[in-house]
């Protein structure tokens, strides 16, 4: 166990883990600092500047997420002139972020929505200093609308600490500063692996899916893809898969999903490749053949042959349930040991 | 599996992917882990970013070598000489752990000699590594610890497989890297339920929970559980099977899921021999190669269409979850296959549900007994053994004692792969996965999204090699071995070495198997899948 240690914040007394931020100590005792840049699973940043607090014996307005707690210290969230840097600070932000909320697709999961309402701004009153962005639309999953970006660098950081590759970076200073791709090229034109792990931590619609449903319900399940065995929830809506994402509390993955699990999980499934009816050969090939005849008739041939004679071939793909019944038909019903999986391939 | 199960007792990953996070090493080799378990890899990525050290080996420049303290390229199919000559350098140095070696261990006396022949300037030669290299690997790996070696396929498909296994096994032995959190020995399973279809029985020698068919007391317990079973003496393996089809021993298979046409090697074989049963009966989601040859064709049910469980490569039992229906028309595999057994005549295929299924396991397999899906509501999922239902599971294996008591050192000796470039087929063909594709792509290929980023095969060839030949990014090439020939794209890239050239098999229109070769593991009968002797050729 880590050693706790008191602060106090707001006139209030709590514990926290020795080696914990400011912010995640309040944020973890239920006390909410407006915060844009930070995220759990990222190094602390200190970019967005909007968790700013004062500290007892510290001088100026160090930022929460970036201050780590000591025993003992005081800390104050609110007040004075920390609400107005904090205004004015949320004031450049808005300046150059589009105000079009409702047709926006983070409309309502949007965390500078949040911080605007906690902060109870209602009015821009700064002039745009940004021209117009480039929407890189070139990955067929999501778009990198850069018009909407608040430049909190979570994509960027995400790409460099969770998944190493660092395909995305902020680029070029002041009004120039962009996420960006090395040499200004498109996303599908550079080390982008397409993850989607940027995508899952933008705080605002500056990077978005392009299948963009909200869904009705959400099951838990595991990717049907390789051995790593991520859980993720599937996303229904009207009838039709519509969404991936990662479970934070997935053992093996905490979150995490790759190109396949995240965008390739539940296209195939409800495909119109799809078999759908049992087939057997005849003369005029294969031909569709109602269930009844066909399990008749495989039953029939099977207690046809001596055990020898016979194998089966379960699958690495379904489920464990679908092999053991598979392994008893062989052992139990064909009373054969000719079975085996593609594992030693 | 073989090799670790023979060393060790267990032939599945010894430790947990969380581990990850406390290894002060990690030593890959053999696996392309960015692309065939992107988020392992994202893992191993963040440990070495909170400093831990990051050993890859690999001949390919894959996508960890980038995180890499060392990269260590040998010459394609000389593990087993690398390996033993890491064990050596450890030992000439002092670098083991003698305790471990005396407390846990047995046999260590006849591995140790077995390293006479295994002197870092021979290892060097068939390496191709420097000696300075080899000891650097070697210290780094003896010296951090605790230290964890992940590999995959690139260890496993080769015709010495199991000795590059066991090679594996003695190195973590040597350096006491067994039975603690965030040390082991970690197998990269392919598929989603590889590990379960291994644990459910789905193997010629074992029934559930890996209980030999030969063990009389086992034997006894199926058949009167099941009211009927199969006899003393193993089966065939995958690829025995098709052996034996070919030669018309085996008339009828039951495939479920599966599509050997594509992904299985030596696919003219392949074909012969399905072309030779009597009676195929191909159970899938999606028409494929395999389908196409089937007498009777069953379509079954997704992922996403019924319950059920997974075991991933760690050994954690986690819930598939039914979120639509199966399609019209479509049934859950479990459910097909119970149904052929009952107008079979045979009884206990009764289930109601997956549920129903799971419990005889749970009754069946004193590992898995206390995996229920009530557990699995509540927690996130169950590693194996989970002996109770008061058990928590197993995140790390061979703690206290290795499954077969005392670990076992195996002497070894290299031996080059079967089939080696020669005048007519110069280069080596390599294979494997990619990212954006899985498998023969029945899948992955209806997704329009992926088929963006690679829609069709590429033959990886070093640049050095493709201006000797004059050939150019994007030349259609004709690749060509002693059992068939392909054509696919170049793509110039110093990813494989000079003299490697790389393909995966993911591609219908570019049967990569026609080319790789009939050499197999004589233990595990796993195919060379990593070396054949290739030609290329520019085609006008």
């Amino acid at each position: 166990m880590a050693d706790i240690v008191k602060i106090v914040i707001d006139g209030r007394e709590i514990e926290a883990c020795a080696g914990a931020t400011v912010l995640e100590a309040a944020l973890s005792a239920g006390i909410y600092i407006p915060n844009l840049c930070h995220h759990p699973d990222l190094e602390p940043y200190g970019g967005c500047r909007l968790c700013i607090v004062e500290i007892a014996g510290m001088r100026g307005l160090p930022t929460a997420c970036t201050t780590r707690v000591t025993d003992g210290m005081t800390v104050k969230t609110y007040g004075g002139e920390l609400d107005r840097v904090r205004r004015d600070t949320l004031q450049l932000i808005m300046a150059n972020h589009p105000s079009d909320c409702l047709s926006c697709a983070k409309n309502q999961r949007c965390e500078l929505q949040k911080v605007t309402a906690y902060l109870g701004v209602t009015e821009r009153t700064m002039a745009r200093t940004m021209p117009e962005q480039e929407v890189d639309d070139s990955n067929p999953f999501f778009t990198l609308d850069r018009n909407y970006c608040i430049l909190c660098g979570r994509c960027t950081r995400t790409c460099a600490e969770i998944v190493g590759v660092g395909a995305i970076e902020l680029m070029g200073r002041g009004d120039q500063t962009r996420v960006g791709v090395f040499g200004d090229k498109t996303l599908m034109e550079s080390d982008c692996r397409s993850c989607g792990e940027c995508m899952a931590r933008c705080p605002v619609g500056a990077l978005r899916p392009k299948v963009n449903v909200v869904p009705a319900y959400e099951v838990l399940t595991t990717c049907p893809y390789c051995a790593v065995g991520c859980s993720i929830y599937l996303g229904m809506r009207d009838g039709r898969l519509v969404s991936a994402r990662g479970n934070k509390d997935g053992g093996a993955n905490r979150g995490m999903l790759c190109v396949k699990g995240r965008f390739g999980a539940t296209e195939f499934v409800q495909h119109p490749d799809r078999l759908t009816t049992p087939l057997i050969r005849g003369d005029n090939g294969q031909q569709p053949a109602d269930w009844d005849s066909v399990l008749d008739l495989v039953a029939a041939r099977f207690k046809s042959y001596a055990p020898d004679e016979v194998a089966v071939v379960p699958s690495s793909r379904t489920t464990n349930e679908d092999v053991y019944v598979a392994q008893k038909l062989a052992r139990a019903a064909l009373r054969t040991n000719n079975i085996d999986n593609c594992a030693r391939l | 599996m073989a090799g670790l199960a023979t060393q060790f007792g267990s032939g599945a990953m010894t430790n947990s992917i969380g581990d990850i996070a406390q290894s002060a090493c990690l030593l890959n080799i053999g696996a392309n882990t960015a692309d065939a378990h992107p988020v392992i890899a994202y893992q191993m990525e963040q440990a070495v970013r909170r400093g831990a050290k990051l050993i890859v080996i690999n001949p390919r420049r894959v996508g960890l070598v980038r995180h890499a303290d060392l990269w260590l390229r040998p010459r394609a199919g000389t593990n087993v000489s690398l390996l033993m000559g890491l064990c050596r350098a450890i030992l000439d140095n002092g670098w083991q752990d003698d305790a471990f070696i005396a407390e846990r261990c047995e046999n260590f006396d006849a591995m140790k000699q077995s390293l006479e022949q295994h002197d870092l300037d021979s290892v060097a030669k068939i390496t191709g590594l420097k000696v300075s290299e080899i000891t650097e690997a070697a210290r780094m790996y003896a010296l951090n610890a605790p230290a964890a070696i992940s590999y995959a396929m690139g260890i496993c498909e080769w015709s010495h497989g199991t000795d590059a296994v066991m090679a594996v096994g003695n190195l973590a032995m040597i350096t006491g890297n067994i039975g603690k959190p965030g040390a082991g020995v970690n197998p990269l399973r392919g598929q989603n339920n590889v590990q379960g279809a291994c644990d459910m029985g789905a193997l010629p020698g074992i029934y559930v929970g890996y209980q030999s068919v030969a063990d009389t007391a086992a034997h006894e317990k199926f058949a009167k559980a099941w009211g009927n079973t199969s006899g003393f003496t193993p089966g065939l393996t995958l690829t025995q099977m098709f052996d034996a089809a070919a030669e018309g021993k085996i008339k009828a298979m039951y495939i479920i899921g599966e599509n050997p046409m594509l992904s299985d090697p030596n696919s003219t074989h392949i074909e012969k021999a399905l072309r030779k049963l009597d009676f195929l009966v191909v159970q899938d989601i999606f028409r494929n190669e395999t389908t196409a040859m089937a007498h009777v064709v069953l379509p079954g049910a997704s992922f996403a269409e019924k319950d059920g469980t997974f075991t991933n490569t760690e050994r954690r039992f986690q819930r598939v979850r039914k979120v639509i229906e199966p399609l019209s028309g479509c049934r859950p595999d479990w459910l097909i296959t119970a149904q052929i057994a009952q107008r079979m005549g045979a009884a206990g295929f009764d289930y109601a549900s997956p549920q129903d299924i799971m419990r005889e396991i749970n009754a069946l397999a004193p590992g898995f007994a206390g995996i229920t899906y009530e557990r699995l509501e509540t927690c996130g999922g169950l590693q194996w053994p989970c002996p109770s239902v008061e058990h928590p599971g197993t995140p790390v294996l061979h703690t206290h004692l290795f499954a077969r008591g005392r670990g076992r050192f195996m002497p070894l000796e290299y031996r080059p792969p079967f089939e080696v470039p020669d005048k007519d087929y110069p280069f080596l063909l390599d294979t494997g996965r990619a990212l954006f594709q899985y498998h023969t792509g029945t899948q992955t290929r209806r997704v329009a999204g992926l088929n963006k980023f690679m829609s069709e095969e590429k033959l990886q060839i070093n640049p050095k090699d493709a201006a000797k030949l004059g050939i150019h990014e994007g030349d259609m090439l004709a690749i060509s071995s002693r059992r068939g020939s392909v054509r696919a794209r170049a793509a110039l890239t110093d990813v494989t070495p000079v003299g490697t050239v790389y393909m995966t098999f993911h591609f219908r229109e570019t049967p990569t198997n026609l080319l790789t070769s009939p050499g197999r593991d004589p233990v595990t009968h796993t195919p060379e899948f990593k070396a054949c002797a290739v030609r290329v050729e520019k085609v006008l």
